[in-house]
């Protein structure tokens, strides 16, 4: 079978004048299965994010191609849902209206958005409830925490059932209790729905706790250098010896990259 | 300490009243160079039908010119804010426009219009506009990236992102620049009706200049600044009902 995401042999170069001109990836070859849970850990700055943009259509490569769902990517797609380090809430919506705003510009939802709202509201809501947000849909995202914020921006993420959700380092700002809460939450969530996941992070930890496959990232330009299966069952143990051993494994092939 | 809060304006004014007061009448100057606030005051009670007939006309003339500024000015800054190749075509322009001393293009619209309301609105609407503008093509053009990529992968079009995120994240600067035109307005009609005015506040002021009755002139700076005032105050209000999600804290730094 053809794999649902193919990154094949792909560079970017930021534009810039003279020396400023910076090669993000380089010869970048990825497969993502449908279904699958990817997980991209690299050095900072190796072009992990750059990866992300690449297959959600928002930058075009200069050279290489990228294939979703066996179309060529050649402008922003509309069945993927992505989550940032900031959870960018629009503060003058409420909570349920934020994460209601991808039905108002993604078809076939926008056009009976209005007729249909509440379905879609009650959809939303039901959301919110499965990551821990019941009771706070008509709040203002600036009254409520960090990792709450995380929490709907995720719901945002997954509102109109994308095939493909693109998360940027997603958990990084967020204290450790709220960070591994939210890792249940996400695997919760996609072991009921079976979408396809790629997660950027520099946490192995996470990596190792969340993923089937983790692909490591060489520093810039950047470019998948080695690729690990993770088959332990979920739920994960982060303290049992196989998931240390494996973060150790993952770590020192890091730690390899950097010095190289 | 709130209520104390909210008598700290009529104190400062009061305080500020007696002080004028107390100094006219202490250093003995004249009326006819500076009127004390009692004779003002005398001035506006007595004169009271002149006074609020040219408020009126004042006040008529400085709304219907803020109001075409708001749409125009909107409209601009709307399309400013959102291409760069108007952004570089128009910018200039507005600049050298905006540089432009209003008094002396008040006698080129005497000319065209005569001496009436028209060059009185025009210029209230000339003063006003280009904070506006200025304000709402700002807050498009300082919409956080990060923002327009959660629409962008969406797949976005260009007039939906700005339905959705551009024109709601500028309400604060449109808002904001709506307290300073107003008060901007009432300037560009004052100063074309002391310029070249046959009714308002500016005229009367001109008129009153003339006899040498200095307590009616102080009496109409006197209403100038309350009708700037009460509009300022609607305008902050509006702007707090509106974009309440913009300001969370006192809006203090310290």
């Amino acid at each position: 079978m053809r794999p649902f995401v193919e990154i094949s042999d792909v560079s970017l170069m930021y534009p810039g004048a003279g020396a400023s001109e910076t090669l993000a990836l380089e010869h970048a070859t990825l497969a993502i299965d449908k279904g699958e849970f990817v997980a991209v850990v690299g050095p900072s700055g190796c072009g992990k994010s750059t990866l992300l943009k690449l297959v959600s259509g928002l930058h075009a490569p200069t050279k290489g191609g990228v294939i979703v769902a066996g179309h060529e990517v050649a402008g922003p797609i509309k069945i993927v849902g992505m989550a940032f380090q900031n959870p960018i809430m629009l503060p003058w919506r409420t909570t349920l209206d934020n994460v209601l705003l991808p039905l108002e510009i993604v078809e076939p939802h926008a056009s009976r958005f209005r007729s249909n709202r509440k379905n879609y509201e009650a959809k939303a809501r039901a959301l919110l409830a499965a990551v821990g947000l019941d009771g706070f849909a008509d709040s203002y995202p600036w009254q409520l925490s960090g990792g709450m914020q995380q929490r709907a921006s995720l719901c945002r993420a997954l509102i109109h059932e994308p095939d493909l959700l693109l998360l940027d380092e997603p958990f990084g700002a967020l204290d450790a209790f709220t960070r591994e809460e939210l890792w249940a939450v996400l695997r919760d969530l996609w072991t009921a729905q079976q979408f396809t996941v790629v997660l950027v992070t520099h946490d192995l930890t996470e990596a190792v706790y969340l993923a089937d496959h983790v692909h490591v990232c060489s520093k810039r330009p950047g470019r998948i250098i080695s690729s690990r299966k993770v088959d332990l069952p979920h739920p994960r143990d982060k303290y049992s010896a196989d998931f240390v051993a494996l973060v150790r494994e993952l770590h020192n092939g890091i730690a390899e990259v950097r010095a190289a | 300490m709130e209520k104390l809060e909210r008598a700290m304006p009529w104190l400062f004014i009061t305080g500020l009243l007696v002080l004028w007061e107390a100094a006219a009448v202490g250093f003995k100057v004249p009326v006819f160079i500076l009127p004390r606030p009692s004779v003002v005051a005398q001035s506006l009670i007595s004169q009271w039908w002149p006074i609020l007939e040219n408020s009126w006309v004042t006040l008529y003339r400085t709304m219907v010119g803020f109001a075409i500024a708001v749409v125009a000015g909107a409209l601009l800054g709307i399309a400013i804010g959102s291409s760069r190749l108007i952004y570089r075509g128009l910018y200039p322009v507005l600049i050298g426009f905006n540089s432009v001393p209003k008094v002396a293009v008040v006698p080129v619209f005497v000319i065209w219009f005569g001496t009436g309301a028209v060059p009185a609105i025009l210029t209230a609407f000339l003063v006003s506009f280009f904070p506006i503008a200025v304000n709402v093509a700002t807050g498009l053009a300082t919409v956080e990236p990060e923002l327009l990529d959660v629409l962008r992968s969406l797949g976005a079009r260009k007039r939906q992102i700005l339905i959705k995120i551009g024109l709601p994240r500028s309400l604060p600067y449109f808002f904001a620049s709506l307290k300073i035109a107003i008060t901007l307005a009432f300037v560009g009609t004052i100063i074309s009706e002391t310029v070249a005015g046959s009714a308002g506040i500016g005229y009367l002021m001109m008129a009153a200049t003339a006899n040498f009755d200095t307590p009616l002139v102080f009496a109409g700076l006197f209403v100038t600044a309350i009708l700037g005032i009460v509009m300022y105050a609607i305008f902050a209000v509006a702007e707090q009902r509106m974009t309440f999600w913009a300001k969370r804290g006192d809006g203090l730094m310290v």
